[in-house]
């Protein structure tokens, strides 16, 4: 399949889960940017329209959600975090089972620039007990992701979606598990731990650092919280040298989630975290990746310093 | 068991009354918590639960076709928890352990802990959302059930109120009722001082909504509004509730002092016996 970005394939899953008479898409005026208008199209009386009002939107999820309802809430990921106390309050607090996608995150948004590129989500939502945070790194892991967040999850749960096209990692009949790390290559020198458009780039990394005799294994972490703690300790009990990746600032994402998960196992290992340490700008994807350290050149930079 | 109700409007003031005795007694053994939004609204949750508008089955409380109530202003606990426990979703003792370690009733609603809540709230402007995105799934079902919220004076100063108050009538909302508890005091100073909302009733009408305005302690207002409310056909209909906070108490009455502040033993004795004595 061509590059798909996750927020298109997440329009396309929407729809085949919409089947189901519960769902129902909730929207900020930003349907042609989330792809919640494939959804609107095929099922305009459960598509809500509630305009540049997220504070209200959520709170709306939320209300739906307790009626029964399984409602998507869509819109940019940036919105969505500025709005974090409706998502603390009305949706978390009250168990509501409401689905958030959080698009256009991180630097890979491109020319729109910093106002528009969540850098903060993961680490604003980590903070908040039941809620669900989930990264897919390509289409067919969105597909999967998101009809288990329809229809088996329970509680609250946030989708983190790229606007920029990422290859498929996965073939078809993927098994996703919710809340278990996907281990996509073995290794025995170091551990690429990536999330999201990071996963394509610490694949191509580890396939240079192959090049160079450094045998670099890649779990791809699909669910941020909750984080699955074993496969982390794991690959630094065996490997020791760890490298974390995500677009996202290191400070309170993944990167803290794994510094956070191996300090408490007490496992000698050595962690380098890549990921951004500013706000963005605007640039092309492959340029700003280069900039903020996060392409496939870096990744692979920050696991040969391991290798000393 | 189905709840007694009644239109007799002596009959209601005798409930709130009693009601009101209740939120003194459970504030006093508290020693904190919220009187004078609770002794404002209580003439208004009388006849909502009281007063045969409210739908509702105590012994059921997930019953599907219940009429739903939120309570945006959430610290108003002790006017809504005296009220539930009359209507029997819990027995009375459970008042004398509201805000302690471990109660059901805590210090705002818990709809996790305390049956009968239908939504937890107390970050003052999120409620309302709440309760529209609940008259949306029932207007979605086209389900009989209606959907009603009270709203506090003060928190009409937060965005969030706005958003969904511009929102309610795109959606053609008759199963939706805000009711405002516009009792003129807020946590410091008069909300006249803090920020004027006047003039409310327009600001609502400008929106496109139907509005009602009463005098909050007016039973037969009160439930002539209710029976407006549900007849109204096409638009959401807000009841703008002129009401006097700390109303029963003379020494609470339109006082920011007692906006969240529990009386002491002796001052609770006081407001029993002017609440019994009738005077106000």
């Amino acid at each position: 399949m061509a590059a798909t970005a996750t927020r298109q394939a997440f329009g396309d899953a929407l729809v085949k889960v919409g089947s189901d008479p519960r769902v129902v898409v909730i929207d900020g005026d930003t349907k042609n940017s989330t792809f919640t208008e494939l959804f609107a199209e095929q099922y305009p009386d459960r598509f809500i329209e509630l305009g540049i009002a997220e504070n209200n939107m959520l709170g709306v999820a939320a209300g739906l959600a307790l009626s029964g309802k399984i409602p998507w809430a869509a819109t940019f990921s940036t919105f969505i975090v500025g709005r974090l106390e409706v998502v603390r309050m009305s949706v978390c607090y009250n168990e509501a089972n409401v689905r958030i996608a959080g698009t256009h995150v991180g630097v890979g948004i491109g020319d729109d620039g910093a106002s528009q590129m969540a850098l903060e989500d993961i680490a604003a939502l980590r903070a908040l007990p039941n809620m669900a945070i989930v990264q897919p790194c390509d289409s067919i892991e969105t597909h999967h992701a998101v009809e288990y967040l329809t229809f088996e999850h329970v509680g609250p749960a946030f989708l983190r979606l790229t606007r920029q096209k990422l290859e498929d990692v996965h073939q078809e009949g993927y098994r996703f598990v919710f809340g278990k790390a996907d281990q996509l290559r073995q290794g025995t020198d170091v551990t690429l731990i990536a999330t999201g458009a990071l996963v394509q780039e610490a694949l191509a990394a580890a396939k240079a650092l192959d090049g160079e005799g450094v045998s670099a294994g890649v779990l791809n972490i699909h669910t941020i919280a909750p984080l699955d703690v074993d496969a982390i300790v794991g690959a630094a009990r065996s490997t020791g040298r760890i490298v974390s990746a995500e677009d996202h600032n290191v400070n309170g994402g993944l990167g803290s989630a794994v510094a956070e998960a191996i300090a408490e196992a007490g496992i000698p290992a050595r962690l380098v975290r890549v990921g951004t340490r500013a706000f963005g700008e605007s640039g092309s994807q492959e340029e700003l990746y280069d900039r903020f350290g996060l392409s496939a050149t870096h990744v692979a930079d920050a696991a040969r310093s391991l290798m000393g | 068991m189905p709840v007694t109700t009644t239109r007799d409007t002596s009959e209601l003031r005798e409930i709130a009354k009693e009601l009101r005795v209740q939120i003194i007694r459970l504030l006093v053994e508290a020693k904190s918590g919220h009187p004078g939004g609770s002794l404002s609204e209580i003439d208004i949750l009388t006849c909502l639960y009281f007063g045969a508008i409210l739908r509702y089955r105590p012994d059921e409380p997930s019953w599907p076709e219940r009429d739903r109530f939120v309570l945006s202003k959430g610290h108003c606990t002790p006017g809504y928890y005296s009220t539930l426990a009359r209507a029997g979703y819990f027995p009375d003792e459970w008042l004398m352990t509201f805000r302690k370690i471990g109660s059901p009733l805590q210090g705002h609603p818990d709809r996790t802990k305390g049956p009968g809540v239908e939504a937890s709230t107390g970050s003052l402007g999120q409620g309302i959302s709440i309760a529209l995105g609940i008259a949306i799934a029932a207007k979605i079902d086209d389900a009989p059930w209606r959907t009603y919220c009270m709203v506090g004076d003060g928190e009409s100063e937060s965005g969030q109120v706005w958003e969904a108050v511009m929102s309610a009538p795109k959606f053609n909302l008759d199963n939706f009722c805000v009711i405002v508890d516009n009792n003129q005091v807020q946590q410091t100073e008069p909300v006249e001082k803090i920020m004027d909302l006047a003039p409310l009733a327009d600001k609502y009408r400008a929106f496109n909504w139907h509005v009602v305005e009463i005098d909050g302690h007016n039973f037969d207002e009160i439930l002539a509004a209710f029976d407006e409310a549900a007849a109204t056909k096409g638009k959401p209909t807000a009841i703008i509730a002129h009401t006097i906070k700390g109303k029963g108490v003379s020494f609470m009455e339109l006082s920011p002092a007692w906006h969240g502040k529990a009386p002491s033993a002796e001052e609770g004795e006081r407001a029993i016996a002017e609440i019994l004595g009738g005077t106000k």
